[in-house]
């Protein structure tokens, strides 16, 4: 059960007491702290935020904004000098790539009453996870000898390097990357890559209403900003047409019929495993749903879940015929794990998890 | 040795970091830029299907996955040896024509431009949108918020989102516009091309307008004589989405150009192990190290380089505003011959009006061909696919993204030369030399260091959301002095 921003006809849940987190007792006269930071990110997160226009300036009056390094001033020895728990809420986008963005996310959480996984990277590992398939040394390895790398003395990065003048540091990349969740206690999650600006702004607005007391606190482990059903069921696409007997490429069709579901057309599509809260809006342009809002209400495991939606569509029944429809898939580890590797099950390749400690 | 550690906010993963080292009489020993972050999209986009490539490279960086988006659609294409219809390159070029609009209206008024509308000696909590807020008027606040909400919805309408656009594929676009979303984007390029007038109408008065502005935008600080990089048409005009790579020497000869799919008989990158990020350089003339000049591959791609690689700009407007910029600052000498350059980094910004500018005028163009509406949108490819190289210039610079397949068009090797990248050797010689220019016998200019080296990024547009997160222009900085022994002994900050 999780509380939404959106605004559907379903019924609410009725919000449980956090069991960790309470609604912080506002002082006199002292606006709650805000906190917005990103790790390893493309920064999208952070112009989604930008993108809510106006009502900036409403976050602005809300909240007194102690740390968003990307936008704004914030001394961060400041927030070090901070006591544990002053920060109201902390936004944290991007993933945990090295060991400086996890010595960070530790040291916010400790700071934070709220700790929010922001967009598909603090939540899931987004595309940048797919390198848990790789072990660390392949990733260097392949980064630093492309094929216009003039290297040939085989250099690659150090976390400490002798200079002439003096010694130089790098963080440590390290051996997988892993999720917010993965390395500190999260209270809500903000799904989406990056997360729709109405969403955020409603997320944003339902953090609000808890903190004034006009609202119920989200129950710990709560998704905001996103609903609870999939990227189906706000598809305006017609569903349960028609079954399919193989898959085709994107590129492979000319063009595809606007009002049937893209599946049904043969195109691998992520709207049955995917959380709703976009609109939709890649099956709404002819592009298949990608998955980026993460998995459904429920889903224990995306890929599972999504292996069992395009069972159902496919008409073969003997096991060679199943092969052959899902060799339509060119490549089923991002097919079914584009964006939640790192949140999976299995987390990574057996060869990224055992080259702990090699460089 | 004495050492001066400029962390942008210190521990902050992400944002580079300069590493200053005195020498015994306490000048400038050597100067290293570090991007402390890496990704790894070169090797775990192999295994990929080629067709997600524009999707998938989106995530490189938030900032600008426009780029990204076109770069890969466009090796997608070559990857199939297929060209999209007319309409299919009219549409990604029209969403890229409304990206550079929003990209570069973002940088002037929020990012660089602030240094010069408030002033380089303002106080940094007044150098931003607030301040140019104060000094312009407060209708230009909200002209800044219209540009940047009209930029994203063209973008949305063409590409199905704001963030990460999901309609370009090999061999053309998944969607094309209707009649009345045309009528819209028209419109939208009308207002912008206004805006991008009004804009140049306020850097003219403002900068032009200001002899101590415009000694500073000429002052050997900021000035740095390296080659040049930059997309142009086949009349030698700048372009973004297409075209061939011109390259221009120092000395304002045109050295070559090159069809994107030969990059790697122009371009090696170096390696350094201090860094994450690889420093590209021109193979033909070699890496020599930090330095300018003729004999330095070195080379930069900015607004600055793509106006000095090129004769002119496409559309009438820009042209005119082009002519005004060399006619200030490189006037004509008679007798004179070769390409007139601007090496005074600081015009930049400048440049970037000028091409903000061209970016409007051409929406306009491209929402008014007859066909832009046209539903033929897709070739499919019959080849088998192979090997493709895409370049777009992207606002920071040429990207270039190169593709190998197996015969199902799965990717088996990546390479990308990233927009930021092309600029990193640029970028660690300026703050060396704002560096050099300001610390002499172990004496720190304190406050004039710091305004130095982040003007020394501004004008660069610096984008580490593709190597990390840092907006554009945006840098904390924190400098740390340290004695011989390496003890802080005296800490100094802006902007964190």
């Amino acid at each position: 059960m999780s509380p939404t921003a959106r605004s559907s006809g379903k019924p609410k849940p009725a919000a449980k007491p956090a069991t960790k987190a309470t609604a912080p007792a506002a002082r006199a006269g002292a606006k709650p702290k805000l906190a917005i930071f990103g790790a390893a990110s493309c920064g999208g997160c952070d112009i989604a935020i930008v993108n809510i226009h106006e009502h900036i300036l409403e976050v602005a009056a809300a909240f007194e904004i102690v740390l968003w390094p990307t936008i704004m001033d914030g001394k961060y020895s400041e927030i070090e000098a901070m006591e544990d728990g002053e920060i109201t809420v902390t936004l944290v986008s991007g993933s945990m790539r090295t060991d400086e963005t996890v010595h960070l996310a530790r040291l916010l959480r400790r700071k934070s009453k709220l700790m929010v996984a922001f967009g598909s990277c603090a939540s899931e590992g987004c595309i940048p996870g797919l390198a848990n398939l790789s072990s660390r040394k392949q990733i260097l390895d392949t980064a630093f000898s492309t094929t216009s790398t003039d290297n040939p003395e085989g250099i690659r990065p150090v976390w400490e390097y002798q200079a002439p003048e003096g010694v130089l540091h790098l963080p440590e990349f390290e051996p997988i990357l892993r999720t917010l969740d993965q390395v500190v206690d999260v209270d809500y999650t903000i799904p989406g890559c990056p997360p729709e600006s109405k969403q955020i702004w409603a997320a944003l607005q339902a953090v609000v209403a808890a903190l004034d007391g006009t609202g119920p606190l989200p129950p710990k482990g709560a998704v905001l900003g996103a609903g609870e059903s999939t990227v189906c069921d706000e598809c305006a696409r017609k569903r349960d047409v028609k079954k399919i007997d193989h898959f085709v490429r994107i590129q492979q069709v000319a063009s595809f019929d606007p009002e049937i579901c893209l599946l049904e057309q043969g195109l691998p599509c992520n709207g049955p495993a995917t959380r709703d809260g976009c609109g939709a809006l890649c099956p709404s342009v002819a592009a298949p749903c990608i998955g980026c809002y993460g998995a459904a209400e429920g889903v224990v495991d995306y890929g599972a879940r999504l292996m069992s939606a395009y069972a159902s569509v496919i008409v073969a029944t003997k096991p060679d015929e199943i092969d052959k429809v899902l060799d339509g898939i060119a490549d089923p580890a991002g097919q079914f794990y584009r964006f939640s590797l790192a949140a999976s099950l299995l987390r990574s390749s057996r060869t990224a998890w055992k080259s702990d400690g090699e460089q | 040795m004495e050492r001066i550690t400029i962390d942008p906010v210190t521990r902050l993963e992400g944002h580079g970091k300069i590493e200053i080292f005195l020498d015994p009489d306490g000048e400038v020993a050597n100067a290293y830029f570090q991007i402390p972050e890496l990704r790894g999209f070169e090797r775990f986009c192999v295994g990929r299907p080629v067709e997600e490539m524009p999707t998938l490279t989106n995530r490189i960086c938030g900032v600008c996955p426009e780029a990204h988006h076109m770069a890969a659609a466009k090796a997608g294409d070559a990857v199939y040896h297929v060209e999209p219809p007319r309409t299919g390159r009219l549409l990604r070029e029209l969403l890229y024509s409304a990206f550079y609009f929003t990209d570069h209206t973002t940088h002037f008024y929020a990012l660089g431009g602030p240094d010069f509308i408030v002033g380089p000696d303002a106080p940094a909590a007044e150098r931003n949108i607030l301040g140019v807020v104060g000094k312009v008027g407060m209708e230009i606040g909200g002209k800044v918020i219209e540009a940047r909400k009209n930029g994203h919805n063209v973008i949305e309408m063409i590409g199905g989102r704001k963030i990460h656009p999901a309609t370009a594929v090999p061999g053309g676009m998944t969607h094309g516009i209707t009649e009345e979303q045309r009528v819209e984007i028209e419109r939208i390029g009308r207002w912008a091309v206004e805006f991008a007038q009004f804009s140049l109408g306020i850097f003219d008065k403002i900068v032009l307008g200001n002899d101590a502005y415009k000694e500073m935008v000429l002052s050997d600080a900021y000035t740095h004589k390296t080659y040049y990089m930059g997309l142009v048409d086949p009349n030698n005009k700048v372009n973004f989405y297409d075209g061939q790579v011109s390259i221009m020497s120092p000395e304002g000869e045109r050295v070559g150009k090159y069809a994107p799919a030969e990059y790697r008989d122009w371009i090696a990158e170096h390696v350094e192990p201090w860094t994450y990020l690889k420093f590209p350089f021109l193979k033909k003339i070699g890496w020599k190290g930090f330095v300018d000049g003729v004999d330095s591959g070195v080379y930069c791609a900015t607004p600055l380089s793509r106006l000095n690689t090129a004769d002119g700009m496409a559309t009438p407007l820009a042209q005119e505003a082009y002519e005004r910029f060399y006619d200030t600052l490189a006037p004509a000498t008679p007798g004179a011959t070769g390409k007139r350059l601007v090496h005074h980094r600081l015009a930049t910004h400048w440049a970037r009006l000028v091409e903000l500018l061209y970016a409007a005028e051409r929406m306009v163009e491209l929402a008014t061909d007859p066909e832009i509406t046209s539903t033929n949108i897709r070739t499919v490819p019959t080849d088998k696919p192979t090997e493709g190289v895409g370049t777009v210039e992207a606002p920071r610079g040429t990207l270039t993204h190169h593709y190998w397949t197996d015969e199902r068009g799965v990717l088996t090797a990546v390479n990308l030369i990233v927009g930021t990248t092309n600029n990193y050797a640029p970028m660690a010689m300026s703050i060396k030399k704002a560096a050099q220019s300001l610390i002499h016998k172990g004496t720190v200019v304190h406050q004039g260091l710091l305004n130095r080296v982040e003007m020394a990024f501004r004008l660069y547009d610096p984008c580490f959301g593709c190597a990390t997160h840092s907006l554009p222009g945006e840098m904390p900085l924190q400098v740390a002095i340290r004695n011989s022994d390496g003890d802080v002994i005296e800490v100094l900050s802006q902007n964190c």
